[in-house]
């Protein structure tokens, strides 16, 4: 689903190397995760992929379903079937959470050549998947991620991808600032979106996240690149022994 | 003592091409008006208080040309039920307007009452304009007072079933129009005024109200989008006691537009919200201008002003908050925020208080800014392209203005009014 071939990223304003030759195919149905200390480049992973300015792809390439992505918009990305779970919501005040909801699956729609969902087919998609997330009507009125907590922001993030229904989800850091109740209805909502046709790639620093969500595959990043990958038993390695040991083996 | 020669010259120009109209009720208002015009003079850029808005188009003896907008728009309020009173070129339309009787309000022409002699009126007329002249002269209402040839004198007795509508067009693109109006609501009594259009190549318009215990005016405006019109309007309103006063003004375009309102609490636990949202495209200037005196206890007051600029356009706010002696426990908050779409725009503002009680609650705050760059990658990584994410951010701004209008339909004309203007804007 997700290809990233020798992906070499430097910051745009700053002659700085972030990542430096990444690979890492995740096929469809999979969840891999990523795990590393601060600064080896994961986050910088998820906001290239999904687009964001102010980095400067130097080499390599990055697929999704076999198209180009780094050529692409973030809103053609998004269309084609990518999916950020951010790290730190944003919070857009004056736009209503609802609204936002219609107005990105809409786009989606058009972008790809389809019809736009009926308000009343909507609302009732919407409601659904929300009760599932113990999103209330009022969360689903309010501007977005305005005043939302810490946990209520991160099951917002999965709502979104509950009802836009992507091919490739990255989540990136999505355990941050969840406590264990918050932890557990995170997962579940990610895990009921497990699907054959779905690839996920889970970005964390604990193995916590990876006890409810079960990756299939475990990368290793440090210094802009993956150096180790394995099962999920590498998760319970770095939980035991930290990082170092790792990095001190492929050094 | 005698003007400075610039100033005199200016005043001089244009009052030679004026009339006073010498009869009925409201001559001796007039002609006190006229006196403050020669002393006050017409403003120049000199004047502080036209610092950053040039006076010189709206004071010129000949009126600039104001080319008639072609293209058509759905009128807005077309499907409220309303009562529609018609002005072309400032001149009222009898035609075109509905019949004017509608119970729980009277209203009259002020050309027609001209020969009388007395007037419910003349207590109002002038009255609150003089009023507030103090202590910033406002020579353009004073030449208004003096020389309207038209407007309204509503006097509303109790709660008209519908709002009242008044619709300016602009047909002749040299029109000069000098409007005044004068609202009178009484005790308990309850209104809403809406206004619309562009009025006149240039528009000089003066609302009085006077707003008696326990009464509430509702006041929803918007300017038309006139490219080349300029217009100056001045409201003035007096609360009375537990009495409410909500206004906004939607200003889509118009070369040059200076609105000031003018506002005194003078009876306890009054409210006073006035708000505005206005979007310019290029040869824009837009000035609001607000001067709130709270001069009793337990009052209220709001200002929301939000501008949303591109292209060279220029946003003014002058935004002053006065808490005279004794105005106890007075809420006083002003907001003005511009979104400059662009890095040729520009937001000028001057926000003031000057609180004379000790036992007061009064904010304000002005910022300037461009489209939030992380909620813009936000939603475009959710799938929403980058002209509809800006739309939907610049329509998020402009929210907190627009969500001062209590009824909910109304509000939503304005809305799509903007998003009007912004499916036009590249």
């Amino acid at each position: 689903m997700l290809e990233i071939k020798n992906l070499h990223v430097k910051l745009e304003e700053e002659d700085k190397q972030i990542l430096k030759g990444v690979n890492l195919t995740v096929p469809a149905g999979k969840v891999h995760a990523i795990m590393g200390p601060n600064g080896s480049g994961k986050s910088t992973l998820s906001y290239v992929l999904s687009g964001r300015d102010g980095y400067e792809v130097t080499e390599g390439e990055a697929t999704l379903a076999g198209e180009d992505l780094l050529e692409q918009e973030p809103e053609e990305r998004a269309a084609a079937g990518l999916f950020l779970a951010f790290q730190y919501p944003v919070e857009i005040p004056g736009v209503g959470n609802m609204t936002f909801l219609r107005t990105a699956v809409n786009a989606q729609r058009k972008a790809r050549g389809e019809d736009e969902m009926s308000a009343t087919d909507f609302l009732k998609m919407v409601r659904e998947k929300a009760k599932d997330l113990k999103i209330d009507a009022d969360m689903l009125k309010r501007p977005v991620n305005v005043g939302f907590s810490g946990g209520e922001k991160k099951r917002n993030e999965i709502l979104q991808m509950a009802v836009l229904e992507p091919k490739m989800c990255i989540l990136d850091e999505t355990d941050s600032g969840l406590d264990v109740d918050a932890m557990k209805l995170v997962s579940d909502g990610v895990n009921a979106l497990r699907d054959e046709g779905r690839g996920f790639l889970v970005i964390t620093h604990y193995q916590r996240l990876l006890d409810h969500i079960k990756p299939d595959v475990v990368h290793i990043m440090a210094d802009g690149r993956i150096v180790k990958t394995g099962g999920p038993e590498l998760a319970l390695e770095v939980e035991n022994n930290g990082y170092a040991d790792i990095l001190a083996e492929v050094a | 003592m005698a003007l400075p020669k610039p100033k005199a010259d200016v005043t001089d120009a244009l009052l030679a091409t004026l009339d006073l109209p010498d009869t009925g009720w409201s001559a001796p208002a007039r002609k006190a008006a006229l006196a403050r015009v020669h002393e006050m003079g017409l403003p120049t850029a000199r004047d502080e208080y036209w610092k950053f808005t040039r006076p010189e188009s709206l004071t010129q003896a000949q009126a600039p040309e104001a080319a008639v907008l072609e293209a058509t728009e759905t009128p807005i309020f077309d499907d409220v039920d309303r009562l529609r009173i018609v002005f072309v070129d400032g001149v009222f339309d009898a035609e075109a307007s509905d019949d004017l009787a509608l119970e729980g309000v009277s209203i009259e022409r002020l050309a027609e009452t001209a020969e009388m002699d007395i007037h419910w009126a003349k207590d109002v007329y002038g009255v609150l304009e003089a009023r507030g002249q103090d202590p910033v002269q406002r020579p353009l209402a004073a030449l208004n007072t003096a020389f309207a040839t038209d407007g309204l004198l509503i006097h509303v007795t109790g709660t008209p079933s519908k709002p009242l509508h008044l619709t300016y067009s602009h047909a002749d693109s040299g029109s000069d129009a000098i409007l005044h109006h004068v609202v009178k609501v009484d005790a308990g009594a309850e209104v809403t005024i809406l206004e619309n259009g562009p009025a006149a190549a240039r528009f000089n318009k003066s609302m009085e109200i006077d707003i008696a215990d326990g009464a509430t005016l509702h006041h929803i405006r918007t300017q038309g989008r006139d490219h080349e019109r300029r217009a100056a309007t001045h409201m003035f309103t007096r609360l009375g006691e537990k009495s409410v006063y909500k206004s906004f003004t939607l200003t889509v375009n118009g070369v040059l537009t200076r609105n000031e309102q003018v506002v005194e609490l003078t009876g306890d636990e009054a409210v006073a919200h006035v708000a505005g949202a206005c979007v310019g495209d290029g040869d824009f200037h837009h000035d609001d201008t607000v001067f709130i005196t709270h001069d009793a206890v337990d009052c209220e007051s709001r200002q929301v002003f939000k501008k949303v600029l591109k292209n060279g356009a220029v946003g003014v706010f002058q935004g002053k908050i006065l808490v005279k002696p004794g105005a106890q426990k007075t809420d006083g908050y002003q907001i003005s925020q511009s979104l400059l779409l662009d890095g040729d725009s520009q937001f000028l503002a001057k926000p003031e208080l000057e609180i004379y009680a000790d036992d007061v609650a009064c904010s304000h705050g002005s910022t300037s800014g461009a489209i939030d760059e992380e909620g813009l990658f936000y939603l475009r990584s959710r799938g929403v392209p980058e002209r509809e994410a800006t739309n939907l951010l610049t329509l998020a701004f402009l929210a907190e203005a627009v969500e001062e209008i209590e009824d909910e339909t109304l509000a939503e004309q304005i809305v799509t009014r903007l998003e009007g203007w912004l499916s036009r804007r590249g």
